[in-house]
Formats: structure tokens, C-alpha cells, sequence
């Protein structure tokens, strides 16, 4: 992913390190460029340096080596308050000295703008949020939801072309967070504004997302639709923070047709899809969703290969069943199956065979 | 709802009403935070709170005049201040009697020194006519002496007051001069004095008796001698002629030494009557001044504005409270300087703090403690080693000036004077008290999140405007804080002024502090401090009202 093409691109990073302590490299050779109008995810565990790669953004880190461009001007040397970028911190921080519409005309009475029409503006943005009654509130007034509303209305009344969310919802409870999740994606879409959002929770980044870019170690790992994320993932390590996933260890015997046979350590045989291998005798880790594996097997092809597996537990959950099995001597390989009429319950000791479509197991490089 | 009905108390498991079980239950836990601040609450009770209402009380305590003269004071109720004239004969004899016994115990020059406050003069007057007062009707007495030499005899005066063997005993005048002699002299006057006054002698001469008790009480108390192998006081005697021109009737009388009171008598006639007011006189003229009586009784009662007053620059006088002369006025200046050079000094410290405490609240933590070790190291110097080090520098012989006529900025003979004045001690104190707006200011500010400047900066502010607008407010009560420290400590500071202020660089404390140590005016040095104290409440109270104590953080 080192190929630059930044040339239409609003926002773009172009071989991009940063250092603090000039020993450790935080973000190592950060490439990236997103079109205008984009809502683009940076997820990651904590101390990926995705707030680093924010910072710099936002001009309030700069950067140790590369370029930063914003519609095609480099912004290493602009000043954060001449760059024009709404940002919504992660506590929000609301001047909690000011009202609620005196936090939002802030923006306005720096760049200036008249009275009345900084009035409308702000009157404007309130109703954008549904918050129109709160103007005259201190921002300890409010909820967290409540404060989180403002803050976004706070980095959008300026009409900004990008807007930078540091995990906005860290601090709301699940269902206010949801309930945000959509409204900010809506907000966005409807503004036709370019979003980088920030977030460590992956359920955000997937269902509010254009496009995902996961971070690990200072790096992209893989930056793709949330589907494609979801389904093809390019890394062992994207296959694992992403969604829930089983892998086992073996050795490529041998690739043909597009499939690779892999013996498990165990001395077992499966078919998975080659993504990082290349070649017989490279170690793997295969990767299966657990709603991708069958116990029905005569849903799959006569050939196919199958794995011995004896059930360990059994969890009713409602719509799914969840089913942990035993399988080539690890015991925390999960399947999940739809809780349709005709599907049985596994009993706990019971032995069965498993196996699964070729491309939908994915053998990837060893870890 | 749950089982409680809406009209009776919620009641607990057991019956009683809930508000009753949850005080038991809290009395304990109250009992128990009390025994735990009980050590601190005394020791602050006993040595702090207690001996500052003592002083507050000495502020307007004034009993020494009515201690000393309860009878002149008695006698001079009915004198008219207004007639421009030194009151009547039996004001006089009152002083006499009071001023003998004040004499005698060594009290008189105390109520001078304490009337001196109120009338310049009044010291010399009552120490010198304490001198003297010996010799009053110095004349009658040896008329007296010469006519029968019983009357120099001890043992014929304790027999003649005693009434003589088995004589009744007149206890109620004994224990009335016992009250008196410790009323003025403030000691102990109880227990057996080997002496009781006769009935019949104290009906027959009352003035005589009294004084010879008082003799008595004083020669057993104080001196720690027989009462019937002493020889009694002047004032005895001058009290017994005067109960024999006053008629007293002896003839009737029949008790140990009734001949020699029948020729006493007739010997009384023939000489001139005493005149205290013209002994008084003689001995200091400052007694025929109506201003010296009036400055008595305007004193004569327990309670006094008078060192309020002065406290203010104003005096009482016979037209009401006026100003004090134009030399007499330092108070007032020196509140205003004291307030004054107290502002300046926290307006020093919060323009020089601000800066570091904010470096301190932003540098990175290895930084920061380092600084703040050069914040601290201030105190852990002696307070008197920094003064005298500003001494040093400052002084005209000092490092500073000897730098500026090194580098010929001044020149040799125009070496500039930075101590012994205000700038000194606004220097030298600045410097000593920066610790105390620092350390708040900085706990404010490292409260503040690095967060809300960058958001400001976001939304299109400047450094400045992102500084002024969102950062400074949020500090404020920081400085609110520090301002308080700052200047509450330094309006009552006294140390350093008193090093380095010389004349012109002294607080009202350094005032206070002469008042107690050396002119020992405590009444008047109380009243400075409780000036001081309310004026400090007041402007505590004017602060919360126009900043909000709300608004004050340390941390
Ligand atoms: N101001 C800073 N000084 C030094 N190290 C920092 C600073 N900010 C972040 N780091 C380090 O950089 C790494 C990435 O941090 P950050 O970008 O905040 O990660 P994330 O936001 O993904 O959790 C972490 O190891 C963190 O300790
Ligand atoms: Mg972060």
C-alpha cells in the first residue's frame, strides 16, 4: 500500500513517521489519502498512534518525517488555527466558563463574523443537534450525551470541509453510543463533510464507516470497506481484532486451484484459501468465522476435507446457538449456528465432523 | 409506593421513627470524628482562641482608673466638667485616701503611665505627687506627735483600733478594705492579719479606722509584719485629725485611749484645717487643671473607646471626639500604607507567578519537579537569612548598586537607596511571600486539560485569543486564591518590614508590636490588631461578594 495516490485526494499522508522521544518510532511510514466527502475509520488497539496520526492532522503534533497534505497543499508548517479543521475531543472540552451558545459563536467571534448572522448560525447549529432549548446552559449542565451533542455542533458550525473525531462516545453508555453512532454518520453524509474518526471499539467503525483503517504498531494494517474488512482479511492480525474468529496452527502441504491444503499440527488435513502463502512447507494460521463453519456436511462438496471434533459446551443464546468444540487439540474453537427450526443441539461429549467452504476459510501468515 | 402511608414518619424495622434510628446510628460515628479533632480543638481552643479574645477584650478593658481611685472616682461622679473649674474639696480627700494606698503599693505610676496615653503629662503628675504624698499635713501630724508620744507608739494604735481585749469586732469593714487592697493592687488579701477592727472605734472615728485596716492588711500581706509592732501610716493620722475636726464625739467614749483622743481633740480644734487641694497643687500644678479631671472621668469607667479612638487618630475631648493634632495622626497613614504596599505586593506576585506556575502546570514532568524545587527553595532558607540577603544586595554599598556604578549607569556619589524604604520592603516581601500565590496557582492550573487550548486553537483561535479567552479565566481562581494567601499574610507581616522598611517602609503590625514590647500600651495595640482583623474580614467578605469564594481553588 505504499503507492502514492494522493492526486485527487482532499486529505493525504505521504510517508509520514513521528517519534517523541526520538528513540521509538510511534507511527512508522503512515501512507494514506482519502477523497473528499469520505468518512474514513482509524481503529486500533490503544497506543496504536492513531491520536498521533490525529494530532498531526490537526497541526498539534508535527510530524517527524513526511507530508501531510490537505487538498493537495502541504500543511506541515500552517499553524493549527489556520487549518480549518473541526475537531470533537474525546471529553468534549466544552469551555465550561461559557454557555452553551457562547462555546458555539466561539468559533464564529475568532473569524470574526457579525452578530446577527453569528446568532443564526449558532441558533442554526443547535437545531442541527436537536439541542435549541439549551443555549443559555453551562455545559456541567448537561448530560454526557447532551455535552457530546454540542461538541459536535461546535466543530461544525464553522461549516469546516473536515471534521476529526478522537473517540467522540468513549464515555456514553452502549445505547446512547448507538444511538450516536447513527447520528453522526447521518450528519456527516448530510453535511457532505470529510470525517477521520478515531475509535478502538470495532462495531463503531464497522457500521459507521465508508472505509476502515486499522491500526497496529504504528501501521495500517489493512484500510478497506468494513465488509471486506469483515470477510477478507488481509493479516492475521486484522482477522483477529476484527469480528470474532477462530485460527489454526499448521503447514501449506500444497496449492492448487486456488486452495491450499493445510496439515494441522495435530496430523489432520482442511482446505482453506491461500492468502499469505505462497509456497508448500510455509507454517500458517488459518482463519474461520465461527458462523462460517458447518456440522452439516452434507451441505458440502464430496470432496471436501472435515475435522474430528468433540463438543466441549453448549450456550443457548436466543437467535444463535454457540457451540465450543475441541478441535485438533485446541478447545476453544466456537461455531455458531442459526437457531432454525431443524438445527440440532449439540450434545456436550458428543463427537462430530466439521468442515467448510474453501474461501471461506482463510490461511494466512503464521503469528 | 412501598408500606409507608403518606401521613405518619417513616418508621424503621424496630418502630422508632427512621430519622430517630439514623441519628443513633450517627451519633457514634460523630462521637468518634470528635474525639479525633478533640487534641487539635483544645490546643487551638486554649493558645490560639482564648488569648486572642483576651486581647480583643484588652482593646476596650479599662479598669485600671476605677481600680486605683474608686473613691476619687466615686466622689467625682457628680463633678460638672462643664463649670471650667478643678472639682470640690471632697474630690481631693478621696484622691488622698486613694492616692496613699496607691503610693504605698507601688500602683500610682501604673495609672499615670496608663492616663499618660489619653493626656501627655499625667505620668510626671501621679509619679511625682506619689513622691510626696508623705508629707501632706505633715505639720498636724507632728503637732499630734509632740502632744502625746502614744501617738508614735505601734502598740497604743493597735489597742486603741482594736477596741482593747474582747472588744466586738467590726468584720465587715475589715473584709470591705480586703476587697479594696486587692482591688488595687490585684493580689491575694485573704487570711488572718492578726487584726480586726472594734465596732465602737469605727462608729466613733470611721475614717481613721478605715485607713488603719488598710494599714493593717497591707503591713501582715504585703510586708509580712505584726500589725501590732508597726507604726502606722501618715494617712492614718492625717484620717484620725480629720474624724476630730470633723466632731467626732469622744467624750462618751470609754475604750483603750479615750483620754488621750479627749486631748487629741481640743488640740485638733486650735490647728488649720488640712487642704489636699492646695497639697495636691503644690505638688504638681497639672491637679488645679479641670483638663487633667476631665481626663479622669471621661477614664473612669470599666469600658473604654478610648484606644479605638486613638487607634483612628481621634481623641475624646470636652467638645465630643475630634481629631488628634496634626503630629499626633500615624495610624490612619499607616493603615493606608500598610493596605497599600500590602496590594502592591500582591500585584507583584500574581505578574511574577503566572508565568511560572504555568510552566509548571505544561512542562514535562522531570522539568517541572526541578522548577518546582527552585519554587521551594525559598522555604526551606531562613526567613531572616533571605531578608538580610536583600539587605545585601539592595544596600547602597550592595551588589546591585556596585553592578549599575560598574557598569556607569549611576555614578559613584548617586548611588541609588533601595532599602530601609518601601521599595525595600515591597522587594524583599514580594520575594518572600511568591511561594504563596505560586503553589495555588499552580494546582489550579495543572487542573486545567491541555484539551480546551487546543480546542480553541481548533476552532480558529490564535495563541492570545485561545490564552485569553479560554485559558486565563479557567486559572482565575488560582490567582483568586493566591491573592487571598498573599495578602492577607503580608497585611500583617512584620518581620521583614521591620528589617529592611526603615521609616518609611513600616506596617501597622511593626506599630503594634512597639505597643506591646515597648511603650507596653496593650489596650492600644490590641485595638490596632482588631482593626487589623476586621478590616481583613471585611475585605474577605467584599472579595466573596464581588469574586465568589466559589470561585476560589486550591486545587
Ligand atoms: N505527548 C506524548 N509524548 C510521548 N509519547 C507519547 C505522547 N503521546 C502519545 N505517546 C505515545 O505514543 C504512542 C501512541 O499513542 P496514541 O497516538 O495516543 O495512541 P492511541 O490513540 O492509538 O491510543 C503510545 O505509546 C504513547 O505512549
Ligand atoms: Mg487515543
Amino acid at each position: 500500500m505504499s503507492e502514492s495516490q494522493s492526486g485527487d485526494a482532499f486529505v493525504a499522508f505521504e510517508r509520514v513517521q513521528k517519534s517523541y522521544d526520538g528513540e521509538n518510532l510511534v507511527v512508522k511510514d503512515l501512507n494514506l489519502s482519502m477523497p473528499k466527502g469520505e468518512f474514513l475509520t482509524m481503529l486500533g488497539p490503544s497506543g496504536s498512534g492513531k491520536t498521533t496520526c490525529l494530532m498531526m492532522l490537526a497541526g498539534f503534533e508535527t510530524a517527524t518525517h513526511g507530508k501531510i497534505l490537505l487538498d493537495g497543499v502541504s500543511i506541515n508548517n500552517i499553524p493549527p488555527h489556520k487549518r480549518g479543521i473541526g475537531m470533537v475531543f474525546q471529553n468534549y472540552a466544552l469551555f465550561p466558563h461559557m454557555t452553551v451558545a457562547e462555546n458555539l459563536s466561539f468559533p464564529l467571534e475568532v473569524r470574526k463574523i457579525g452578530k446577527s448572522q453569528r446568532e443564526e448560525k449558532v441558533r442554526r447549529a443547535l437545531d442541527m443537534v436537536q439541542m435549541g432549548e439549551f443555549g443559555g446552559r453551562r455545559p456541567a449542565q448537561l448530560s454526557g450525551g447532551q455535552q457530546q451533542r454540542i461538541a459536535l455542533a461546535r466543530a461544525l458550525v464553522f461549516e469546516p470541509e473536515l471534521v476529526l473525531m478522537d473517540e467522540p462516545l468513549g464515555a456514553l453508555d452502549k445505547q446512547l453510543r448507538e444511538h450516536m453512532q447513527f447520528e453522526i454518520t447521518k450528519l456527516a453524509h448530510d453535511l457532505g463533510i470529510t470525517t477521520v474518526y478515531v475509535t478502538h471499539d470495532q462495531t463503531e467503525a464497522l457500521t459507521m464507516s465508508d472505509r476502515v483503517a486499522v491500526f497496529n504498531d504504528g501501521r495500517i494494517q489493512q484500510l478497506a470497506p468494513p465488509d471486506e474488512l469483515y470477510e477478507s482479511p488481509q493479516n492475521s492480525f486484522v482477522a483477529q481484532f476484527i469480528g470474532e474468529n477462530n485460527t489454526l496452527e499448521g503447514t501449506v502441504k500444497e496449492i492448487r486451484n486456488g486452495v491450499a491444503l493445510v496439515e494441522l499440527d495435530d496430523g489432520e488435513v482442511i482446505d482453506a484459501k491461500p492468502v499469505n502463502v505462497s509456497q508448500p512447507g510455509e507454517r500458517t494460521t488459518i482463519s474461520i468465522r465461527p458462523e462460517r463453519v458447518e456440522v452439516d456436511l452434507s451441505r458440502l462438496s464430496e470432496n471436501a476435507h472435515t475435522l474430528n471434533a468433540e463438543v466441549a459446551e453448549f450456550i443457548y443464546m436466543g437467535d444463535v446457538f454457540r457451540t465450543r468444540l475441541k478441535v485438533a487439540g485446541r478447545d476453544d474453537f466456537i461455531v455458531k449456528t442459526r437457531n432454525s427450526a431443524d438445527q440440532q443441539r449439540l450434545k456436550p461429549g458428543t463427537q462430530i465432523k466439521i468442515g467448510w467452504q474453501p474461501e471461506d476459510c482463510r490461511a494466512l501468515e503464521a503469528v | 409506593m412501598s408500606d409507608t402511608t403518606d401521613t405518619g414518619p417513616v418508621l424503621a424495622a424496630d418502630g422508632t421513627p427512621l430519622k430517630r434510628s439514623l441519628n443513633r446510628a450517627l451519633r457514634a460515628q460523630k462521637m468518634r470524628a470528635l474525639m479525633l479533632i478533640a487534641p487539635l480543638l483544645i490546643f487551638v481552643l486554649v493558645t490560639f482562641i482564648a488569648p486572642i479574645l483576651d486581647m480583643l477584650f484588652r482593646s476596650v478593658e479599662n479598669q485600671i482608673v476605677s481600680n486605683t481611685l474608686p473613691y476619687t472616682v466615686e466622689q467625682l461622679a457628680d463633678w460638672d466638667p462643664e463649670t471650667g473649674e478643678a472639682p470640690g474639696d471632697a474630690v481631693f480627700a478621696a484622691l488622698y485616701k486613694d492616692m496613699f494606698i496607691a503610693a504605698e503599693t507601688k500602683r500610682h505610676t501604673r495609672l499615670g503611665t496608663r492616663l499618660n496615653y489619653e493626656q501627655v503629662g499625667l505620668s510626671s503628675m501621679f509619679r511625682g505627687s506619689g513622691r510626696q504624698i508623705d508629707d501632706f499635713g505633715k505639720d498636724q501630724i507632728k503637732a499630734l506627735e509632740k502632744l502625746d508620744n502614744s501617738w508614735k507608739d505601734a502598740a497604743f494604735w493597735y489597742a486603741l483600733m482594736t477596741g482593747g481585749e474582747g472588744a466586738e469586732g467590726h468584720t465587715a469593714l475589715l473584709n470591705a478594705q480586703r476587697v479594696r487592697m486587692a482591688t488595687v493592687t490585684g493580689d491575694d488579701y485573704d487570711g488572718d492579719i492578726g487584726f480586726v477592727p472594734g465596732r465602737a472605734i469605727a462608729a466613733l472615728l470611721p475614717e481613721t479606722a478605715q485607713a488603719y485596716t488598710a494599714f493593717a492588711l497591707f503591713t501582715a500581706v504585703e510586708d509580712e509584719d505584726v500589725v501590732a509592732e508597726e507604726k502606722p501610716w501618715e494617712a492614718v493620722k492625717v484620717a484620725l485629725i480629720r474624724d476630730l475636726q470633723a466632731g467626732a464625739d469622744v467624750a462618751g467614749y470609754d475604750g483603750p485611749g479615750a483620754a488621750e483622743l479627749r486631748a487629741a481633740q481640743e488640740l485638733a480644734a486650735e490647728l488649720p484645717a488640712l487642704d489636699f487641694r492646695q497639697a495636691f497643687t503644690a505638688s504638681d500644678k497639672g491637679w488645679s487643671d479641670p483638663e487633667t479631671w476631665r481626663t479622669i472621668q471621661i477614664y473612669s469607667p470599666d469600658l473604654t473607646s478610648g484606644y479605638f479612638l486613638n487607634a483612628v487618630d481621634l481623641k475624646q475631648s470636652a467638645d465630643g471626639i475630634e481629631p488628634r493634632p496634626e503630629n499626633e495622626r500615624i495610624y490612619i497613614k499607616l493603615f493606608k500604607r500598610t493596605l497599600f504596599m500590602s496590594l502592591v505586593i500582591c500585584g507583584a506576585c500574581i505578574v511574577l507567578a503566572y508565568p511560572v506556575s504555568y510552566l509548571l502546570a505544561t512542562l514535562p514532568m522531570r522539568t517541572a519537579n526541578l522548577l518546582m524545587i527552585l519554587v521551594l527553595l525559598p522555604f526551606w532558607t531562613s526567613l531572616l537569612v533571605r531578608t538580610s540577603a536583600w539587605k545585601v544586595m539592595l544596600q547602597q554599598q550592595g551588589v546591585i548598586n556596585d553592578v549599575l556604578v560598574w557598569l556607569g549607569l549611576v555614578n559613584d556619589a548617586g548611588r541609588l537607596v533601595m532599602i530601609n524604604n518601601q521599595f525595600g520592603t515591597i522587594v524583599a516581601m514580594t520575594h518572600i511571600l511568591l511561594p504563596f500565590m505560586i503553589l495555588p496557582m499552580y494546582s489550579v492550573m495543572s487542573t486545567i486539560p491541555p484539551a480546551y487550548v487546543r480546542a480553541a486553537k481548533s476552532l480558529g483561535a490564535t495563541n492570545w485569543t485561545a490564552f485569553w479567552r479560554v485559558y486565563f479565566p479557567q486559572s482565575v481562581p488560582g490567582i483568586g486564591a493566591g491573592s487571598i494567601l498573599v495578602f492577607i499574610l503580608s497585611i500583617g507581616y512584620y518581620i521583614t518590614p521591620e528589617l529592611v522598611g526603615g521609616t518609611t517602609g513600616t506596617f501597622i503590625s511593626n506599630r503594634i508590636a512597639y505597643h506591646i514590647s515597648s511603650s507596653l500600651n496593650w489596650g492600644l495595640a490590641a485595638a490596632l490588631g482588631t482593626i487589623l482583623l476586621a478590616a481583613v474580614l471585611i475585605l474577605y467578605w467584599a472579595y466573596d461578594k464581588i469574586v465568589g469564594i466559589d470561585n476560589v481553588k486550591l486545587g
